[in-house]
């Protein structure tokens, strides 16, 4: 498609074959807007298209189940979820609380790696491609493999136990008070690889002889890495932070299918919370105006992300 | 370029976790430009090593082993839970359906961001802001929030039940980090080899492909593996989209062996394996290019 593209608009001057086409490097004013037009349709269309009818769908009654109350509703759905929703409020104290968790885990562990495998050392290589390898599973194969370890009758506990070590307890999925911290290490497995990559991906551009330099006058490692190293991965840290957090605000594959956001809806996030009220209940009204509040918070997230990116310089 | 990047500065002593104790820096006033003690990498190393690989192992472990038996180690093997995963629970098929997705939206987030990236990268035009701003902040907006009018969507345009209409949602909801990487990739390769091969007589798309493609490999083969494997695990689009079970996914597949009544757990550590290998594969492959393909200009502030 790409290829297409710049072949039209280079053939702008008449083609003569062996004759050199100088004019052709010169910029036609509609090369550009050729070029992002698939990307800028394509978000058009399935992005910025459903997030409209998301705004006007959360101002109706739209509940396929019951469809002789469907109509303009006007505000009536928010007024339900900020008065009379403990679910609404619950799932998003979960959010927060699974968010804030996995990140800073995610980001030290993510960090500690990253350091540690930037080391020289014998067996490096296959080291790296290790610790790195649960990056590339997905949120129902980590689900697959948390239930074996967890299940117990098949996990790791029955075989402690076995060996007179612990009891044989009852399923960590299955108790209210373990089941955060199960499926908070379960996403600790997949997430920790995303930031050691990208901070050991900023760690190789840092210059070896600032590091000389700072051991010949006398810092230590731990303040090398206080006044060197910290300093230069500030922005890719601020940057991952703010991505993973809302890939994690995000995070639906998981949960739905390691807790199903139970036991007791203790583990329902909001996104998790929408996807049931859209496609269990069928009521896609009430399931658009939550989405709409999700977009309010993660619209003051992204704004953030802007803010700190320094958006709109040429300097890139 | 990028590959000097990556081998660089490796040799720079860094203090994993802890702070050094006094003895190691009594050590370090005499020596210069020293190491790190052994034991400081090894140590955390094996124990996370430990983290990483045990789950993989005892996937592993049920997958191989007879049904019933409580052994440590998979002997006797038996490849019988494959064998029922892959035929009698249609794995089989779901695997190529996942495949096809994968390398759809493989070829078409990579060839949409190519274009809209070297636009971002090489020229100045009206929208390039408001284009670019809006990359930026549907970074922001979650496929899973967008499910219900993305469903709609695709019901008016009939595609539901079809593999198109997730390898359409899958690009879409990469494109914009897509975009964003392959224009830092393009900026890093000097304009004055494109313009060099201009004067050449090279068209700009010549050019393009001439000079910049081949410069760009290590970027394109992260921004392409990412599609594939992101679509290969991404679990919502399938199961809201494809009603059909000859249609469905792996992740969709290996859900519902998790959500049986009475789970066989063979079958599922079989279906989780046969679920991991393409990535794993993948993986192998790119892992050394992910982190150059990152470092030439991927996160920058």
């Amino acid at each position: 498609m790409a290829s297409a593209v710049a072949q039209k608009s280079s053939g702008a001057p008449p083609r003569a074959p062996g004759k050199p086409r100088r004019r052709t490097g010169a910029t036609p004013r509609r090369l550009p807007y050729l070029l992002i037009a698939p990307a800028g349709l394509l978000m058009l269309g399935f992005i910025a298209y459903p997030m409209l009818s998301v705004f006007y769908y959360s101002l109706q009654n739209y509940n396929a189940t019951k469809p002789w109350r469907n109509g303009f509703a006007g505000l009536d759905n928010f007024t339900k979820i900020f008065t009379d929703d403990p679910l609404f409020w619950d799932s998003l104290v979960f959010s927060g609380k699974w968010v804030v968790t996995e990140v800073s885990l995610q980001l030290a562990l993510g960090l500690g790696l990253a350091l540690i495998v930037n080391q020289t050392f014998v067996g490096r290589a296959i080291a790296r491609a290790l610790v790195f390898s649960p990056w590339a599973v997905s949120g129902v194969l980590t689900t697959t493999i948390w239930l074996l370890l967890y299940n117990p009758s098949t996990g790791v506990g029955r075989y402690l136990a076995d060996a007179g070590i612990g009891t044989y307890g009852s399923s960590v999925l299955s108790d209210t008070g373990t089941v955060f911290w199960a499926a908070v290490l379960a996403e600790l497995w997949r997430g920790v690889p995303f930031f050691a990559i990208l901070i050991l991906a900023d760690l190789q551009s840092i210059p070896g002889d600032l590091y000389e330099a700072a051991s010949v006058d006398g810092a230590n490692r731990f303040r090398q890495f206080v006044h060197i190293t910290l300093p230069h991965l500030k922005d890719a840290i601020i940057l991952s932070t703010l991505l993973r957090a809302v890939w994690e605000f995000n995070n639906v594959d998981l949960l739905l299918t390691l807790t199903e956001g139970g036991p007791a809806g203790v583990t329902t996030t909001l996104p998790l919370y929408v996807a049931v009220t859209g496609f269990e209940a069928h009521d896609f009204g009430y399931a658009t105006a939550l989405t709409t509040v999700a977009f309010v918070i993660l619209l003051f997230c992204s704004i953030l992300y802007l803010r700190l990116s320094k958006f709109g310089g040429d300097d890139k | 370029m990028t590959a000097a990047i990556a081998e660089k500065g490796t040799s720079a002593p860094l203090a994993p976790d802890g702070p050094a104790t006094p003895p190691v820096r009594r050590r370090r006033r005499e020596r210069a430009f020293d190491e790190v003690p052994r034991w400081q990498i090894y140590l955390p190393l094996g124990l996370y090593l430990l983290f990483t690989l045990v789950p993989f192992y005892w996937m592993l472990l049920f997958a191989l082993r007879p049904a019933g038996s409580t052994s440590l180690v998979p002997w006797p093997m038996t490849f019988d839970h494959f064998d029922k995963v892959w035929n009698a629970r249609s794995f089989s098929v779901f695997f190529q359906n996942s495949a096809l997705v994968g390398v759809c939206t493989l070829i078409c987030t990579t060839l949409v961001a190519l274009a809209g990236g070297y636009a971002l990268a090489r020229f100045n035009f009206r929208l390039k802001q408001t284009f670019m701003l809006a990359l930026l902040c549907s970074q922001f907006i979650p496929g899973a929030l967008m499910l219900v009018p993305l469903f709609q969507i695709f019901k008016n345009l009939q595609m539901i039940n079809s593999l198109g209409s997730v390898v359409i949602a899958e690009t879409v909801f990469q494109l914009p980090l897509s975009v964003i990487l392959i224009s830092g990739f393009i900026r890093n390769v000097p304009y004055s080899l494109e313009e060099a091969a201009w004067v050449d007589g090279c068209s700009r798309f010549q050019a393009f492909r001439i000079v910049v493609l081949p410069m760009l490999r290590p970027g394109l083969i992260a921004v392409a593996s990412f599609a594939f494997v992101n679509s290969w695990n991404h679990f919502l689009f399938a199961l809201m989209f494809l009603m059909e079970q000859d249609k469905q996914t792996i992740p969709v597949g290996l859900s519902t062996l998790i959500g049986a009544d009475s789970v066989d757990f063979g079958a599922l550590a079989a279906g989780g394996v046969i679920s991991a290998v393409p990535v794993v594969i993948v993986f192998a492959f790119i892992q050394k290019w992910l982190i150059t393909g990152f470092s030439a200009g991927a996160v920058k502030g």
